[in-house]
């Protein structure tokens, strides 16, 4: 008989016992709506992290000591003359090949105050490079120049969420804030960036010249700095790295290289990449193990559905049809129930996808590899589960199976 | 009746069936030599034990003699392998059995058909037409749509009868077709027979009832594995008219 008319019976003997057929193929529905919504979460979360990294700037290189400085002032190992200087980002700038642009960093928190409203946030002291390593752009108003930073203006930028916050419907630009009680003329509003990496929101933040920070907001005993490098090409920031890393040595004599840590995105990306790796594959493999419940129950029930038949079986042997037939027709039907289970499944795990996209305000993608791959999985499991209930049922004996009661 | 020609249909030679149970062996048949000509309806009688069921299942193809030979058509059967066999129940042999054995929830017309969809060299796109015509055969065409639990007892066995003929075998074989029956239906049933013998069709039939057995041409009665009486039924009854004869319960309830 041929392979059709076994499709055929196959598909008719699911289709007379509805729910039971349904309930079975419910596991792999789960099991692959699962899996694709975990690896479509997987995907976006990685998405995201790739989003961030490249928010941070084009070939950028982070330059910090690996010396803390507590916030009561006191350094926690000795030698002040190993922390970064101003001096040192110049010397960078100017000596070390492949450097476009650098600038210092200065960190520090601080309430911001205008008219009845005020915000603490996080107030960065830069240089005017600072604005093309990190390609940021004023969405109003403008960005505070070289000139400006050399002569300690007090300007600052802020960003979107300082601007809602602090001023509401009301145009920051040339408002004077007060940051400490220091008065500030906001230059302009920083283009939103969204989160970073670590999950920090990038746009809670004021921007002033390294100068001005400096001298007005922390005081002549704050060591406290990062450098900000970026190097000209994707290329040249390994060279650039060990270069940093040399220079920053030279100059402060009796340090290791363990002084001075030089990171790049790259390696940061890495980083984050592998953490969101990790996550896509702890979420894939628990619904991976729904899938393989969902197959053990095919198997289960096809097992029960065998010695439910077995005088159908018997019946069906009678009139012609050989272990081949009974063999194929019991794998069939496992295997259509796990392939339409699969469909349902893919169609399940689009809209459930959906649905967690836009509710974490997510890009969750679902990738062409992910279907196949459950949909490949899902009647290999067919095969898997059904062949044990299939060979059982193509192994009875006729007779037996015929006075079956 | 139907005995036009004398072509043989079937033969066995020292055909024995040993079952193994244990430690002990069971001689449930013991050499039997029978043949059997095409258009003949056969009673095979005997008490339980008596191994007539074994020898059934032998000549149905259900199961392998120990030793000895059977011939069918001119085919040696007793030693083909599973899946000719298969072939051999599908085209040669037409059951019916004493508990209908209809598939649940298939509707009579899909039980009909269910030979032709293991036939290997039928087409599938008369079926229905060729179950159609088996269903109108035995009297039942306007049940099509039914299904078994939706039939009484003789229109299921009717069904079977119809299953057996779809395929139009070389022989019928009917195991205990009354078996389950009221006398009424089981007179019905053996109508149906009777006619499908007219029209030339060989019917082997095993039962243990012995006015079931007078409707048949020839009886064949086992005791202990062996055949002890082989002889013809000149004047088998007719059920057509045993039918008019009967007085209708329906009616009188």
């Amino acid at each position: 008989m041929s392979i059709f008319g076994i499709i055929r019976i196959a598909l008719k003997s699911l289709t007379r016992n509805k729910t039971r057929t349904f309930l079975t193929m419910l596991g792999i529905i789960i099991g692959v709506a699962a899996v694709i919504t975990m690896l479509a979460i997987g995907q976006g979360a990685k998405k995201i992290v790739e989003d961030q990294v490249n928010s941070m700037g084009t070939n950028v290189i982070m330059v910090t000591t690996n010396f803390m400085q507590s916030s009561s002032n006191v350094r926690q190992a000795a030698g002040g003359g190993n922390l970064l200087e101003v001096a040192d980002v110049e010397a960078i700038r100017d000596n070390v090949d492949g450097v476009l642009y650098a600038s210092p960093v200065y960190n520090t928190w601080g309430q911001l105050k205008f008219e009845g409203s005020n915000w603490r946030t996080g107030i960065m002291g830069v240089d005017a490079d600072y604005f093309f390593i990190r390609d940021m752009r004023a969405s109003q108003g403008e960005l505070f120049n070289a000139s400006e930073v050399e002569m300690g203006a007090k300007v600052c930028l802020i960003g979107k969420t300082v601007a809602d916050n602090l001023f509401g419907d009301i145009d920051p630009v040339d408002k004077i804030i007060r940051i400490r009680n220091i008065p500030f003329t906001v230059k302009g509003v920083l283009e939103a960036k969204g989160q970073n990496v670590m999950g920090m929101d990038q746009d809670d933040t004021v921007i002033a010249p390294y100068t001005t920070v400096y001298t007005r907001l922390l005081g002549q005993r704050w060591r406290n700095m990062m450098v900000l490098v970026s190097a000209k090409s994707k290329d040249a920031i390994q060279l650039v790295q060990q270069d940093v890393l040399d220079l920053l040595q030279s100059r402060h004599r009796g340090t290791t290289s363990e002084a001075f840590s030089v990171r790049t995105q790259t390696e940061l990306a890495d980083t984050a990449n592998s953490v969101s790796n990790t996550l896509t594959i702890l979420l894939a493999s628990i619904a991976g193990i729904s899938l393989l419940v969902g197959g053990i129950g095919i198997m289960n029930i096809m097992l029960v559905s065998v010695t439910e038949r077995i005088k159908e079986i018997g019946i069906r042997m009678a009139v012609g049809a050989g272990k081949r037939d009974v063999l194929l027709q019991f794998i069939i039907e496992a295997v259509a129930i796990s392939i339409i289970g699969g469909i349902l499944g893919i169609l399940l795990g689009f809209g459930a996808a959906k649905v967690v996209g836009d509710i974490m305000k997510w890009s969750v993608d679902v990738t062409p590899w992910s279907v196949v791959l459950s949909v490949g999985f899902s009647m290999a499991i067919g095969i898997f589960f059904g062949w044990y209930p299939a060979s059982k049922a193509a192994n009875l004996n006729l007779i037996d199976a015929l006075r079956y009661e | 009746m139907a005995k036009q020609e004398v072509t043989r249909l079937l033969s066995t030679e020292h055909l024995v069936k040993t079952y193994i149970m244990g430690d002990i062996q069971v001689h449930a048949l013991r050499g039997i030599d029978l043949s059997i000509n095409t258009g003949e309806f056969i009673a095979i009688m005997g008490a339980s034990g008596s191994g007539k069921t074994t020898f059934m299942n032998l000549l149905g193809c259900l199961d392998k003699p120990t030793t000895g030979s059977y011939i069918l058509d001119d085919i040696a059967v007793h030693d083909m392998s599973e899946i000719e066999l298969a072939n051999i129940r599908n085209q040669k042999i037409g059951y019916v059995f004493q508990s209908f054995y209809l598939l649940p929830r298939t509707t009579a017309l899909e039980n009909v058909e269910l030979p032709l969809l293991y036939c290997k060299k039928c087409s599938l796109h008369d079926r229905h037409e060729k179950a159609r015509h088996a269903l109108s055969i035995v009297g039942i065409a306007d049940r099509a749509k039914h299904f078994p639990n939706q039939l009484s007892g003789g229109q299921q066995q009717r069904v079977a009868i119809a299953r057996a003929i779809v395929n139009d075998p070389a022989f019928i074989l009917a195991d205990e077709p009354t078996g389950n029956l009221d006398t009424r239906t089981s007179i019905e049933v053996m109508a149906v027979l009777q006619q499908l013998h007219k029209q030339g069709k060989t019917i082997i039939m095993v039962t243990h009832e012995n006015d079931i057995a007078q409707y048949t041409d020839r009886l064949i009665t086992f005791r202990d594995g062996r055949i002890i009486s082989d002889k013809p039924n000149p004047n088998p009854r007719i059920a057509a008219e045993d039918l008019k004869n009967l007085p209708n319960l329906d009616e009188e309830d």
